[in-house]
């Protein structure tokens, strides 16, 4: 008899767990009715059309997925999709109009103190934060496109939001017109992948105390600042492009507070400041190319033991500066376009260093005005002679051993 | 008119006889060729040419114009004393030798940048290079009428070239560094304005150096050169630097007593 209950338990059991049920939803109907009917497990099918519904709570284990993206329009009223269970996932959404106002962050896609959770291909659009994920844990942010208007960086939010998570992957998003494209926050152990930011009016990307974090391969351009990583240590920097960050405040890469992280292979092209290093420790910048910028590396006197070693420096109006007498850091193997030096060994390496701090970059680090004698036959005169005796600029601040050709770096990139 | 476009005619046969303009223009060919076909990278050759555009061309401008002016001086003596009027002999001095300059540095220079093709900033060397030829052209004719003696004369358009292109910059750097408590920012564009050299150098760096100009106060001059509104402001500054000494070494001329 007891045995014939266990099975019937048991047949009960797998049927509960097999037999979820799989709600639909047409246009007309209530999205947040069918939530509610729902049980965990079950799968809310959504048809094409437009539903305006906004503040759709999901606190049980239910997969939403949408037909052709239907939209849900938030009609400016708070979030529009609020997660607040376990393993829910949501695809396949056109997703409009989160609230703007007021002092709350209203997300069109909001994730509370939840795990497993998986955001995937959804398009979201003119939201004020687009998928929020909060005290979070080993959620899927992927292939959604969200895209808004910001116009000041008070009256705006953010793409992706991560505070206070843990392995997170954020991958093939692509993000634009944000505040920040991705925003990253005492998190860690996160992945950001092949996402491409760009056109956000600050960060493309921005890290804050969030240590042991990935992100690779991905794009940011024509961000108002480009990426900034700060109060951070640990992090992999790999294979990622910053591209086109121009102006006053602008960096392709702005480090501050950084140690014992990694940035390799990456490409820098034509920013005003390709790298921006302020507080830098035990960083290793290696395999980089750095390409039509502004000034390609700046490391002020408070980065050590920093390692720079094998980058391209190519057609940078300046290629390292700094505001120091005193370096630091160690500079190896790099490429430098500017480098006159020969190589009578045939080794490959020049014979003679190179100095890649001018003096007139010095000057106009002091005086910034001065960027107006730039290539002017008086600024090349004043490096000239710097070069042969170094004065004003930091005397141990050279590369021994520079290469005399440029350095394949896209070989590395084949074995990412 | 006539008589201007005849004189004109010899003129500019005069210089093409005397080789030196042959000479000019070969030299910049074979340099710029050089330059830009056996050099790894193609803005790195912009940024050498350059260098030829804002010394050499004012350079060579500026003294084969003074010898120039100084050499066909009996010629010129000749002529007045004809029926023909002396803003016309002037003018066909001036037009016959800028013209062969800057059609010798067009070639030279313009020639391998359109063969090679699709150079960033290449349209502005060559429009500055023909700018300066015309400007160091009329600065030299300047000098000349002022002196009546060679020596003299080639003396002060070597001392104007060296100003324009050495001391008023490390003037201007000097400038920076007193009063570098001092928003400088509007008066850079002014001081630009006071020195053609300057001028023609930004209007190409514009092209070349976006990344780095955009930055802190190059912002300022970005926005300003690079504008459509400061483009043409430059380019007229510059025809400004070209006519001011032209029509002051014609009055002076008009007056001399040869």
């Amino acid at each position: 008899m007891n045995k014939v209950i266990f099975i019937i338990a048991l047949i009960a059991l797998i049927n509960s767990v097999n037999l979820s049920k799989e709600i639909t939803v047409n246009p007309g109907e209530s999205i947040k009715n069918a939530v509610s009917l729902a049980d965990n497990g079950d799968r809310i099918i959504i048809k094409e059309g437009t539903y305006n519904e906004s503040g759709i709570l999901i606190d049980k284990n239910i997969e939403l997925i949408g037909e052709n993206y239907p939209v849900i329009d938030g009609l400016f009223n708070g979030d529009i999709i609020i997660i607040q269970s376990d393993s829910v996932t949501v695809k396949g959404f056109s997703i409009h109009n989160s609230g703007n106002r007021g002092l709350k962050d209203y997300a069109a896609l909001r994730i509370e103190n939840s795990a497993c959770c998986n955001i995937i291909s959804n398009k979201l659009n003119n939201n004020y934060f687009g998928i929020f994920l909060s005290n979070s844990s080993y959620c899927n942010v992927l292939q959604n496109e969200a895209s808004s208007n910001a116009v000041t960086e008070s009256s705006s939010g953010n793409g992706i939001h991560l505070w206070k998570c843990t392995n997170i992957n954020v991958k093939n998003n692509t993000i634009s017109g944000h505040r920040d494209g991705i925003y990253i926050e005492f998190s860690v152990n996160c992945q950001a992948e092949s996402n491409s930011s760009f056109k956000n009016i600050r960060y493309g990307l921005h890290f804050m105390f969030s240590n042991n974090n990935v992100y690779e391969n991905n794009v940011f351009s024509n961000n108002g600042a480009g990426v900034a990583v700060m109060y951070t240590k640990n992090v992999r920097m790999i294979n990622n492009r910053f591209e086109n960050n121009k102006g006053p405040n602008s960096y392709g890469l702005l480090l501050k507070e950084i140690t014992d992280s990694y940035i390799e292979r990456n490409t820098f092209s034509y920013n005003t400041v390709g790298i921006y290093c302020e507080g830098g420790t035990r960083l290793l910048i290696a395999n980089n190319n750095l390409t039509g910028n502004g000034y390609a590396l700046k490391i002020l006197g408070n980065c050590t033991d920093d390692t720079i070693k094998a980058n391209n420096f190519f057609a940078n109006t300046f290629d390292v500066t700094t505001n120091s007498t005193f370096n630091n850091n160690l500079f190896t193997q790099n490429y430098w376009d500017k480098y006159n030096g020969y190589d009578l060994n045939k080794d490959g390496k020049g014979d003679v260093p190179f100095r890649p701090v001018s003096l007139f970059s010095k000057i106009v680090e002091e005086t910034p005005e001065s960027v107006f004698l730039l290539r002017s036959f008086v600024a090349e005169l004043l490096d000239m002679a710097e070069r042969v005796v170094p004065v004003f600029t930091p005397e141990s601040l050279m590369d021994n051993e520079p290469e005399m050709k440029a350095i394949n770096n896209e070989l590395y990139t084949q074995y990412n | 008119m006539n008589t201007a476009l005849k004189i004109f005619k010899y003129v500019l046969y005069d210089v093409l006889r005397s080789k030196m303009i042959i000479i000019y223009t070969l030299l910049l060919l074979i340099i710029s060729f050089g330059i830009i076909f056996i050099g790894k990278d193609v803005t790195k050759a912009v940024l050498s040419l350059l260098n030829i555009v804002l010394l050499v061309v004012p350079l060579v401008s500026i003294i084969f114009g003074t010898i120039h002016f100084y050499s066909s001086r009996e010629f010129m003596e000749m002529l007045l004393a004809m029926p023909v009027k002396r803003k016309n002999i002037f003018w066909a001095e001036y037009a016959g030798l800028s013209l062969a300059l800057a059609a010798g540095f067009s070639v030279g220079t313009g020639l391998p940048l359109l063969i090679y093709g699709g150079i960033s900033g290449a349209f502005q060397l060559i429009v500055s290079g023909v700018m300066l030829t015309f400007i160091f052209t009329a600065l030299a004719f300047l000098s000349s009428v002022k002196n009546k003696d060679k020596a003299r004369g080639i003396g002060l358009s070597l001392v104007i070239w060296f100003y324009l292109s050495v001391i008023f910059d490390a003037l201007v750097l000097l400038l920076y560094y007193l009063f570098s408590s001092y928003p400088l920012e509007k008066a850079t564009i002014i001081i630009s304005g006071l020195n053609p050299v300057d001028l023609a150098r930004m209007l190409i760096l514009l092209q070349l150096d976006v990344s780095a100009l955009m930055g802190y106060t190059g912002a300022t001059l970005q926005k300003f050169f690079g504008s459509d509104y400061g483009m043409v402001f430059s380019v007229i500054l510059l025809l400004f630097w070209a006519i001011v000494p032209t029509v002051l070494s014609l009055r002076i001329f008009n007056r001399k007593d040869f």
